[in-house]
């Protein structure tokens, strides 16, 4: 037997894929604790498609989980793969372009067979596998599922049920390919099948094969090890961006002693928002399946006007539905959160993918002028400080507030070092301080010097008063169609979302110096790939900074300045350059659009040759 | 919080007129909403809740204006939607005493959805639709409940769609408390508007209102001196189907409610009115509704069902068991902890 050769990395990217049915996800996800139980910084990126059952062995049915970790710190999932794993001819042919040169694919050939073959498109059936195409690879091809069968053989399992488990053996291999023990996934294996114990040994056992298969089998030749990262001391978790934005809400309402009431209706990528804050009724969570997404705005109105911290979420085709409801709570001036999980559109576009689209939905697709600020996040952990800073807002400038958060952060995953409750900030709550009166009869559109009114909600007494979506006397709120005061109104409320940019933070530069050369200015979910591009042309010398825009609406009060120091803007965005146009309106700076839409999200390659060409470009002109 | 608001002040010994508000009510004269308003704001110092813990929630339409001249707190929303607020409100603070106001066009077409859920669900508030069978606000078109060969603004050749009966959906919505009442008749609106307040959970009250500047006369037969007699029946509990000064009576045949003479049957054979039974209900509802072409029909008032007993909603009961774990927030959900760079399970 060969002795393996340990090689050492920084980081490595791996990309489980299989048929939806394989256990991808499941796989990924073990592995992705694995790692970051040892001490690897990650970033996680799990890619699946729409059909929950798509055909067996199909191009469509491909479910894929990558992830990249490392020794350092970890910005994106990563552009292309190190490690490939392949559980049928679907999974390799959608994915072999991603893989680098020479790197590593791990087959299973048992899902190369006639059948797959033709199902995945190989033309006449060839075989990848044997027919040499791979030879630029490092090939394990392995009969996993032949094997799986052989070492279950004793269980008294059905076929199904074993065939079931060999994703474990997979993981097992890939566990002793990288240096990691099976140990976390045999405890959690354990406490899953904890009502079926012949399932879970079934599982522990394919697991456990396939590491010894590593540790014994002739072919491998190299053992990877990647070194534990030296993140700041602390408690951290592994968290997406759907839970980090879970549980800010559940954060916010306990640091401010508001109740939380969060109305949705079921949509991809928002659901798991719902699902995570239903299990959080101890904490006085009260979420609200209501009948459709109109109602849940509309529910989350009632819950604003009761005095709760009332937020509703939904992905593009519901916060269209919700417009109307947003106007109200615009005239209401009443606090609210609302949250879109932007996918990919229109209509019901790429249910599953990413895409950051809705920018300009957010900003402006409201009747009227009804301003509402508009927050983006740019990384799984960065949706927690976002979805807790819009509570803020919403609470202190009583307003609803839009947070912008994508396919990609949701699902992704990465370490966060979570506050203690001692660090977050608390809100100021406006209730009446006794100047609202006037002959004794309450006014509830009275307001302070930033244009906000209190907070009064039904139930406090002396307060009584009508709201509406009616346009409204200045003061008294009383049904008014008075041009003069209409526009007075419509000022007055766009003000009051201006002034916002005085009680948020000057935007800061990310990497780089102002007054580079090229700034590449970004927003949300972007960050990663951006971050690593700019890192990267910066060390090949070049005059790059990077800004990534938290507050969309209204901008950060520098930012204009700031931006005029830089000779080129570009903007990478997933969509048609919307943020490429609120910047040209803004400050009448020729920005350039770097545009992708393709359901995925930016490579840290396709960024910096476009950055080039953009310059080269420039120069030539 | 101190009493500043003397006019908002807390409600003892206080009367209708505290109710209204300083607005001037704009309502074409003559409308029926006027009597609506005028019940409700009568009833209110009787039924024993603190002004501050009433609220009323309206969509849009004539009658959705309704907040506005209501001395209580109040929300004026957007067109349909107020089933879907007041289920939000009710949910975060159930001790609020909640009104709904809405139209057959809020209620019945743009905001159909809501309603249903509402009342599927159960909230323990008020919903009192204002059916005035054609669309006030926007002046006079058709609505879901005109009946069919409505000539109307834009069915000027008489509307093809059959309507519905507001009665029928509520009970197939699983409404608790379904009652139809009528402006024209404020005693009997008083009473059932109070019943419809005691009810613990979603009431349902259909008012029959007059729109005399588009719809005028929509209701006569159940109005009119000569004619409301003959045409409508007031359910009691317990009590014997009869109508037409006690002269006429419903019998059921199998399942089939016969009207008939009283010279020939007595009291004891008419159907006695259980305001619990559903099916009944269901069976009166269908078979003493609309015919299809405006004629002599019947109608019943008074509720078809009022089933007790059946507990508020699950979310009123989420709030006794809040509790405050301020301190340990949400943590609950670490699952990893470092220590100078490395990951150890916590
Ligand atoms: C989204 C929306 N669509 C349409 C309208 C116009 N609109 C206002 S009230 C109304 C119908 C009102 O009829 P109904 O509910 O029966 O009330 P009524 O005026 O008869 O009391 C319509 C169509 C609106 N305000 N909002
Ligand atoms: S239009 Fe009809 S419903 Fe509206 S206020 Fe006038 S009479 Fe009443």
């Amino acid at each position: 037997m060969k002795e393996p050769v340990d090689e050492s990395r920084d980081e490595v990217v791996i990309h489980f894929a299989g048929d939806s049915g394989d256990g991808i996800q499941l796989t990924g996800g073990q592995f992705t604790e694995t790692v970051e139980l040892f001490g690897n910084d990650i970033s996680t990126f799990p890619n699946f498609p729409a059909e929950i059952r798509a055909p067996i062995g199909t191009l469509a049915g491909v479910s894929g989980f990558q992830l990249k970790f490392g020794s350092v710190e970890v910005f994106t999932p990563g552009d292309m793969f190190d490690v490939l794993v392949v559980m049928n001819a679907a999974a390799l042919k959608i994915n072999l372009k991603n893989l680098k040169p020479g790197g590593i694919i791990i087959a299973n050939t048992a899902g190369f067979d006639k059948k797959n073959l033709n199902l995945a498109k190989y033309i006449d059936g060839a075989n990848p596998l044997i027919d040499h195409s791979l030879d630029n690879y490092q090939l394990h091809a392995i009969d996993i599922t032949k094997m799986t069968r052989e070492a279950l053989k004793d269980f008294g399992l059905s076929v199904k049920e074993v065939d079931r488990c060999k994703n474990m053996f997979v993981l097992g291999y890939v566990y002793w390919m990288f240096s990691q023990t099976p140990d976390n996934t045999i405890k959690f294996i354990r406490n899953k099948f904890k009502k079926n114990t012949e399932i879970a040994e079934a599982n522990i056992k394919a697991l456990k094969t396939g590491y010894n298969f590593g540790d014994t089998n002739e072919t491998f030749k190299t053992r990877f090890r990647i070194k534990a990262a030296s993140l700041p001391k602390g408690k951290y978790r592994n968290i997406n961006g759907n839970s980090a934005l879970a549980l800010a809400l559940i954060a916010a309402s306990h640091k401010n002693n508001l109740e939380l009431f969060y109305a949705s209706y079921p949509i991809t990528p928002a659901s798991d928002i719902l699902h995570e804050l239903s299990r959080h009724k101890n904490f006085g969570v009260k979420t609200y399946q209501a009948e459709d997404e109109i109602a849940a705005a509309c529910a989350a109105i009632g819950a604003s006007f009761g005095g709760s911290l009332a937020v509703t979420g939904s992905s593009g085709p519901g916060i269209a539905l919700k417009g109307e409801a947003l106007g109200l709570a615009v005239m209401l001036e009443t606090p609210m959160v609302i949250i879109n999980v932007q996918r990919g559109g229109p209509s019901t576009g790429l249910p599953t993918k990413t895409e950051q689209a809705d920018l300009l939905q957010a900003i402006y697709g409201r009747n009227g002028e009804a301003p509402i600020p508009v927050l983006a996040a740019s990384s799984p952990k960065d949706c927690f400080d976002v979805a807790y800073e819009a509570c803020r807002i919403a609470v202190e400038h009583m307003t609803p507030v839009l947070v912008l958060s994508d396919g990609y952060v949701a699902n992704g995953s990465e370490p966060w070092q979570f506050p203690e409750s001692k660090d977050l900030k608390e809100f100021k709550v406006h209730r009446p301080t006794g100047d609202e009166f006037v002959d004794e009869q309450y006014l509830p559109y009275y307001r302070d010097e930033n244009h906000v009114r209190p907070w009064v909600v039904p139930g406090m007494k002396g307060y009584t008063h009508r709201v509406g979506g009616l346009e409204k006397e200045a003061n008294t709120g009383n049904v008014s169609y008075d041009g003069n005061n209409h526009e007075l109104m419509v000022k007055t409320r766009a003000e009051k979302i201006e002034k916002i940019a005085d009680f948020i933070p000057k935007q800061e530069i990310n990497r780089g110096e102002a007054g580079a050369d090229i700034l590449i200015l970004g927003w949300g979910s972007t960050f990663g790939a951006i971050e690593t591009a700019t890192k990267e042309l910066i060390e090949e010398g070049l005059s790059v900074a990077h800004i990534q825009l938290k507050y969309l609406f209204p901008f950060p009060s520098n930012l204009g300045e700031l931006l005029k120091t830089f000779d080129k803007v570009v903007v990478p965005e997933m969509n048609r350059g919307q943020l490429t146009k609120l910047i040209r309106d803004k400050f009448l700076i020729d920005a350039k659009s770097i545009s992708k839409v393709k359901g995925l999200p930016f490579t840290v390659d396709e960024i910096k040759e476009r950055v080039l060409k953009l310059r080269e470009y420039a120069d030539q002109k | 919080m101190q009493t500043k608001n003397k006019s908002n002040g807390h409600g003892e010994n206080l009367v209708a007129k505290d109710f209204a508000t300083d607005q001037d009510v704009r309502w074409c004269p003559g409308c029926g909403d006027y009597s609506i308003l005028k019940q409700i704001q009568t009833i209110l110092p009787s039924i024993n809740v603190p002004r501050e813990n009433i609220v009323f929630i309206s969509g849009i339409g004539c009658s959705s204006r309704f907040p506005y001249y209501m001395n209580t707190y109040g929300m004026h929303s957007i067109h349909g939607r107020a089933g879907a607020i007041v289920s939000g409100l009710k949910s975060v603070n159930p001790d609020l005493d909640i009104w709904m106001i809405t139209g057959d066009g809020d209620s019945l077409s743009i905001g159909g959805n809501h309603l249903i859920h509402l009342l599927r669900r159960n909230f323990n508030v008020n919903i009192v639709l204002f059916n005035n069978q054609i669309y006030g606000l926007t002046k006079g078109q058709y609505s879901p409940t005109s009946p069919k060969g409505q000539v109307s603004k834009s069915t000027p050749f008489g509307s093809v769609d059959r309507p519905f009966n507001p009665i029928t959906l509520a009970l197939g919505s699983e409404g608790t408390f379904v009652a139809r009442a009528i402006d024209r008749n404020p005693i009997h609106l008083r009473e059932i508007l109070s019943a419809a307040h005691d009810h613990n959970g979603a009431s349902f009250i259909e008012i029959y209102q007059n729109c005399n500047v588009f719809n005028d006369g929509a209701f006569e037969e159940f109005t009119d001196k000569s004619l409301k007699d003959k045409n409508t029946l007031y359910l009691e509990n317990g009590r014997p189907l009869l109508f037409d000064n006690e002269s006429k009576g419903i019998v059921l045949d199998g399942f089939k409610p016969v009207i008939v003479d009283m010279d020939s049957y007595s009291p004891d054979d008419c159907w006695i009115h259980d305001d619990e039974d559903k099916i009944k209900a269901s069976i009166l509802a269908e078979f003493f509704d609309y015919t299809e072409e405006r004629g002599n029909y019947l109608v019943l008032l008074e509720y078809f069902i009022k089933i007790r007993g059946i507990p508020m909603s699950r979310y009123s009961r989420i709030r006794s068991t809040f509790i405050n774990l301020k301190e340990k927030l949400i943590w609950i959900h670490c699952s990893v902890v470092i220590t100078s760079g490395k990951l150890n399970k916590a």
